[in-house]
């Protein structure tokens, strides 16, 4: 008989795989993808397709001749970064420009920090926000939806709706006016309007998350918890001033607040391990997106938002453990 | 935390993390087989958790069933009796189900000769008569130990330290390891028996209240363990929704009546006593019978076993007898476990003897018998979000890892059950109960260098 194989318990497995999560994620964001294409069209598909095969041809790159280690790529977490990453541009971004943000996200925002669950900030929105201060003028060149389906680099291009709210505000017109210049509420929700490639359209990113909640892929603290905060907090400025502060369903459904809430604030590697630690870390989220979005430069704020707060999990998985068996100190005898 | 099940039934279960693996129930439907006594037992003197017994043969005498030949060497300690008649062989040091090699007494059958103070008929004796001490005093000397398979030697749980006092005794009945199926068998076939042996333990324990808890995927357990209760007063069933690892005593505790044990302390500080099913039978058969523990029932099971089933045994026989009841070894072996497959202990070999801790043996077939490469950890959160203890194992594998004793003390690494719910839900396939288990042993180890 051949020797029995020894080692020490459990001795199943849930069969659970990194594979498994990563491209239970890239599912998710399928609808998005697709609500992306029928908006932007050949666009969105140049975009898209640039983006994810620089990723994975970065990591692979990398990790073969500057690290001299097996490839990684078929875990699917460079697609992921490079699909996030796309979902984050303008559809009529050059090329050369996606090379530069793929090299920033996967270079620095992931490998250098040793790879695959290592980076504390998301890769994704690194290669971001390198791309929006290097090149604001064409990170902030957005393609209306709809007619420049079958136009690239020549997109008709026009303002976020939430760049018109924000500009409006700023020159002292009420929300209300300003309201009838933006796309009804069912058609941002829908994905109607102008705005990076995949994070317009509201259904198809809540779509995305019922999927990776029922998958159990990630939990509902992170995603719940941005979006909350996001709406009480608008919620309260719109209370005490309707005239100078939008009301909290425009924020949920514009500048990309639920791609960051769902997708990017979910990443695991950036963010905390413990539940009381995940609820702190959507509220940060959510109160330095409405600050940013209010009273800041920028009219869209989740992505420094969630850079923000991916700093601080250290701290939080410092002094946020979770709830210990036992400590609620329980001998009540009967 | 409770569940609604059709509106009507509550179940219960622990408050924090849990995982519900595939059960694989597969012999829950086979009654007991009696095996019949093989010609040579190999009984090994550690069978319990404490010191080993000290054997009182030696080779050449002639034994009968039941007679002590090892006795217990301290309080946590526990006799050892013949399981068979026959000619002590020899004693000898052979490998158990640890993999070391330990002291063992090697005994050739010949008939089945039971000492005469034993009461082998098939009534079942319903009347106690025995007082608290003298019910102690039976279990000490009949061996019983925990069967569920912590093997703590029984009577030191049923004797509370000075200064504590323990008001309900909970019967665990839960066989939460996949694959099992001993517990629930015995249930179904020895209730009455089953329950006289809690109103003993009740009795010795001077408690007026036992919870039987039984997880909902035996409901004819459930069902025929709440009819017997009827007509005892105190006994009731508790059913648990299935969640592992909630036969662990902690979480068991804390799904039947909501109390947590602190960190490092034992059931006894929230009042409570836990013993498993089997370990209430056997309490049955030493008082009301004399019987000591020489026998107990085991599933063999697989999932490429032929004839999986549920068998009673006499201690010391070879798992190989056992696998050849159910079938023999099928070919595709991989692996083959003491007890199931979240706790249960790899074997080296088939020949190694049953004990009385053994509750199963479980052949995995070679294709799912080995782990998958280890990956990075992607910092999903699984293992913390599933760990009944509120710890955070992916952290206490690095500091495991790197050696960082203190900090792993500091992160409660000894309140760990080593249930493996981390390790088992890993997504990366990380060994993480494997380094928990090494940092344990560490820090354990100062832990105690500090308070000599």
């Amino acid at each position: 008989m051949e020797r029995l194989i020894v080692s020490p318990s459990p001795h199943i497995h849930s069969g659970d795989s990194v594979k498994k999560n990563m491209y239970g994620v890239i599912i998710a964001l399928l609808p998005a993808l697709a609500a992306s294409l029928w908006f932007f069209g050949i666009g969105a598909l140049i975009v898209t397709l640039t983006s994810i095969l620089a990723c994975v041809l970065f990591e692979h790159l990398i990790q073969r001749y500057l690290l001299k280690k097996p490839s990684s790529v078929m875990d699917g977490s460079a697609a992921v970064t490079g699909l996030l990453l796309a979902f984050n541009l303008p559809t009529n971004i050059p090329i050369g420009l996606i090379l530069i943000g793929a090299a920033v996200a996967i270079g620095i925002g992931k490998m250098s920090f040793g790879g695959l669950g290592q980076n504390p900030f998301n890769p994704a929105l690194v290669g971001r926000v390198f791309l929006l201060i290097s090149f604001p003028v064409q990170m902030t060149s957005w393609p209306v939806p709809v007619v420049s389906r079958s136009s690239y680099l020549d997109a008709t291009t026009g303002a976020t709706p939430l760049s018109i709210i924000k500009e409006g505000l700023g020159t002292g017109k009420p929300f209300s006016e300003l309201a009838t210049e933006i796309p009804s509420y069912l058609d941002l929700f829908l994905g109607r309007m102008g705005g990076s490639a995949g994070e317009i359209a509201g259904i198809a990113l809540l779509i995305g998350l019922i999927y990776m909640l029922i998958q159990k892929i990630i939990t509902w603290h992170i995603p719940v918890t941005v979006v909350g905060s996001v709406v009480i907090f608008t919620g309260l400025l719109n209370l005490i001033d309707p005239t100078s502060y939008a009301n909290p369903l425009f924020h949920l459904l514009t500048g990309g607040l639920l791609l960051g809430a769902f997708f990017m604030a979910t990443d695991y590697a950036s963010s905390p391990m413990s539940v009381n630690g995940m609820l702190l870390y959507g509220i940060g989220i959510g109160i330095i997106t409405v600050l940013i979005r209010t009273y800041g430069a920028y009219p869209e704020g989740i992505s420094f938002a969630i850079l923000i707060m991916n700093a601080f999990t250290p701290l939080i998985d410092k002094y946020m453990k979770p709830k210990r068996f036992g400590e609620k100190v329980a001998t009540q005898k009967a | 935390m409770q569940q609604k099940i059709g509106g009507q039934n509550v179940l219960k279960t622990f408050s924090l993390g849990g995982i519900h693996p595939s059960e694989n129930k597969r012999s829950a439907d086979r009654p007991v087989e009696i095996l019949p006594v093989p010609p040579v037992v190999t009984i090994p003197i550690a069978q319990h958790i404490g010191a080993p017994a000290t054997p009182i043969v030696q080779k050449g005498d002639a034994v009968k069933v039941g007679q002590v030949i090892a006795q217990s060497s301290g309080f946590v300690s526990a006799n050892i009796h013949s399981p068979v008649s026959g000619k002590v062989e020899k004693i000898d040091d052979v490998v158990d189900a640890s993999g070391y090699r330990r002291t063992a007494i090697l005994i050739k059958t010949e008939g089945d000769e039971w000492e005469a103070s034993i009461d082998r008929s098939p009534d079942i004796k319903k009347e106690i008569t025995a007082s608290a001490e003298e019910i102690l005093q039976r279990i000490s000397a009949a061996g019983i130990v925990g069967l569920g398979g912590a093997t703590f030697p029984a009577h030191v749980k049923l004797s509370p330290p000075p200064g504590k006092t323990c008001d309900i005794l909970i019967i665990n009945g839960v066989e939460c390891e996949p694959y099992l199926t001993s517990d629930h068998r015995l249930m179904l076939e020895k209730g009455e028996e089953m329950l006289i042996g809690v109103q003993l333990l009740m009795r010795a324990l001077k408690v007026e209240k036992a919870i039987v808890g039984i997880e909902n995927n035996k409901p004819d357990a459930i069902h025929h363990i709440s009819q017997l209760c009827q007509a005892i007063p105190g006994v009731s069933v508790q059913p648990l929704k299935v969640q592992y690892p909630q036969g662990g005593e902690k979480q068991l505790i804390d799904a039947c009546i909501g109390r947590q044990i602190p960190s490092g302390k034992l059931p006894i500080e929230v009042g409570a006593v836990v013993q498993n099913v089997g370990t209430a039978f056997a309490v049955y058969e030493a008082v009301q019978k004399n019987k000591p523990l020489i026998e107990r029932i085991v599933t063999v099971t697989g999932l490429s076993v032929k004839k999986p089933g549920n068998y009673l045994a006499r201690i010391g026989t070879p798992m190989a007898d056992l696998i050849e009841a159910a079938g023999g070894l099928p070919e595709d072996t991989g692996k083959v476990i003491g007890g199931g497959p979240m706790m249960g202990k790899a074997l080296t070999s088939i020949d190694i003897p049953l004990t009385k801790g053994s509750s199963g043996i479980l052949i995995m077939p070679r294709e799912i018998a080995s782990r998958k490469p280890v990956e990075n950890c992607i910092r999903c959160s699984k293992c913390v979000s599933v760990c009944p203890m509120g710890l955070s194992p992916y952290l206490l594998m690095t500091l495991a890892e790197k050696a960082i004793w203190d900090r792993a003390e500091e992160e409660k690494i000894m309140d760990c059950i080593e249930c493996g719910s981390c390790s088992f839900t890993c997504p990366s396939s990380r060994p993480l109960l494997d380094y928990i288990r090494l940092g344990k042993g560490k820090v354990g180890q100062i832990m105690r260098s500090r308070t000599k």
